[in-house]
């Protein structure tokens, strides 16, 4: 067991940067965790519980449900409440335990490009979802 | 440099006759002397103490009586100064408001004391920090009391009312137990600590003060009120029972609704 930290402290406090970021982060954690709890436990009962279950899910399922603007509000709201509450958690823990700067830039910088490519290919396929799409 | 590493004898001479009712405990001490070890390294002793004796007299037997080299701060040992912050059997906590009672194993089991030095600060020697990164936190929220304008001819009044708000927080000795107890603090370079949240508390909701805003912006920085993760570790580590993570709270609070 080891207490030795690296840089345990710095020597100075980088100049205060003032704006608002930190504050909005919190309260979207906040707002956006009371949100998934209805979104994400109404998901999951519609999908495991209701009608069968789990069994009942295939293809004319989800095609039928993406027929309707409501669900396919539901599922984006869903997918990008998700994305960005768990990026932002995940963007704290890195802030909180990565020791050099450039091991926080580059986690980062990973975190962020998975976070716009889930949800933008998520969005896309909501959108674009074809329930005509020939199945060979 | 003639000093060398092993030294035993005490600063104070031949051990003491033991008195009626003691116990031997052991006590183990993480140590570092800069000047012999690369790492630091666990020492034990294996003392005998009164069940009313506190962690403090434990330390001072072995200082006086075994082994002189063995360093660590204290001045008014009654829990006022703050200067003997410490790791206790893994918990921050003053050494002169410690009693052995409450660690002593029960049955016939040997006591063990583990004691370390308060993490998150550079370790100058033993149980000695250097305190400097903590003051320096202290000093950048402005502790102290900002007016503009003229200065008022008698003193400024306050209700009781408004004096109560701030209450809690007055009650600090800057020991670093809190801080040194948070887990953001260990382990991110510049997070404020809540020992310096909890004082900018004391003025940001003194009414008699007018620096309210200039602190609630530097503690809406990155390194500030948002960094905590409300473990209420610090609320657990206060020596002087400061309600700590409900101030930082109060402090998010006036920052997101701002109002005092």
């Amino acid at each position: 067991m080891s207490l030795a930290l690296d840089k345990p402290r710095q020597p100075r406090r980088p100049a205060a940067r003032r704006s608002n970021g930190e504050l909005y982060s919190w309260l979207f954690m906040r707002l956006s965790g009371l949100l998934l709890v209805v979104l994400v436990l109404g998901h999951l009962f519609i999908m495991n519980i209701l009608d069968g279950g789990v069994h009942k899910i295939n293809f004319g399922f989800v095609a039928g449900r993406w027929a309707s603007p409501f669900w396919q509000f539901w599922d984006l709201a869903m997918l990008w409440l998700a994305q960005i509450h768990g990026g932002n958690g995940v963007r704290t823990v890195i802030n909180d335990y990565a020791r050099k700067d450039s091991t926080r830039f580059w986690l980062k910088m990973l975190l962020y490009v998975s976070m716009v490519l889930i949800v933008s290919l998520g969005t896309f396929v909501i959108f674009t979802f074809d329930p005509n799409i020939s199945s060979n | 440099m003639t000093a060398t590493a092993e030294t035993t004898a005490g600063s104070r001479g031949s051990q003491p006759p033991v008195p009626d009712g003691a116990v031997t405990v052991t006590v183990k001490i993480r140590r570092f002397n800069p000047e012999f070890d690369d790492e630091p390294r666990w020492d034990s002793f294996d003392i005998p103490a009164l069940p009313s004796d506190r962690v403090l007299n434990l330390l001072h037997y072995i200082k006086w009586y075994v082994d002189g080299t063995l360093t660590f701060r204290r001045s008014c040992a009654h829990g006022i100064c703050g200067s003997d912050a410490m790791r206790i059997n893994g918990v921050n906590r003053l050494a002169c408001k410690v009693l052995l009672k409450d660690l002593l194993q029960t049955g016939d089991k040997q006591t063990t004391i583990t004691i370390e030095p308060i993490k998150g600060l550079p370790v100058n020697k033993d149980l000695l920090v250097d305190m400097e990164p903590f003051f320096e936190a202290f000093r950048a929220v402005k502790p102290y009391l900002v007016t503009y304008g003229n200065e008022p001819t008698r003193e400024r009044i306050q209700s009781v009312a408004d004096r109560e708000r701030f209450d809690d927080t007055t009650k600090c000795i800057l020991c670093a137990c809190c801080t040194t107890s948070c887990p953001v603090y260990w382990t991110e370079g510049s997070y404020f600590g809540p020992a310096a949240i909890v004082n900018a508390h004391r003025f940001i909701f003194d009414s008699r003060d007018e620096g309210a805003e200039e602190r609630l912006d530097i503690l809406n920085d990155i390194d500030g009120v948002w960094r905590c993760r409300t473990t209420f570790n610090c609320t657990d580590a206060c020596p002087r029972g400061i309600q700590v993570t409900k101030a930082i709270q109060e402090v998010k609070r006036a920052l997101l609704f701002k109002r005092v």
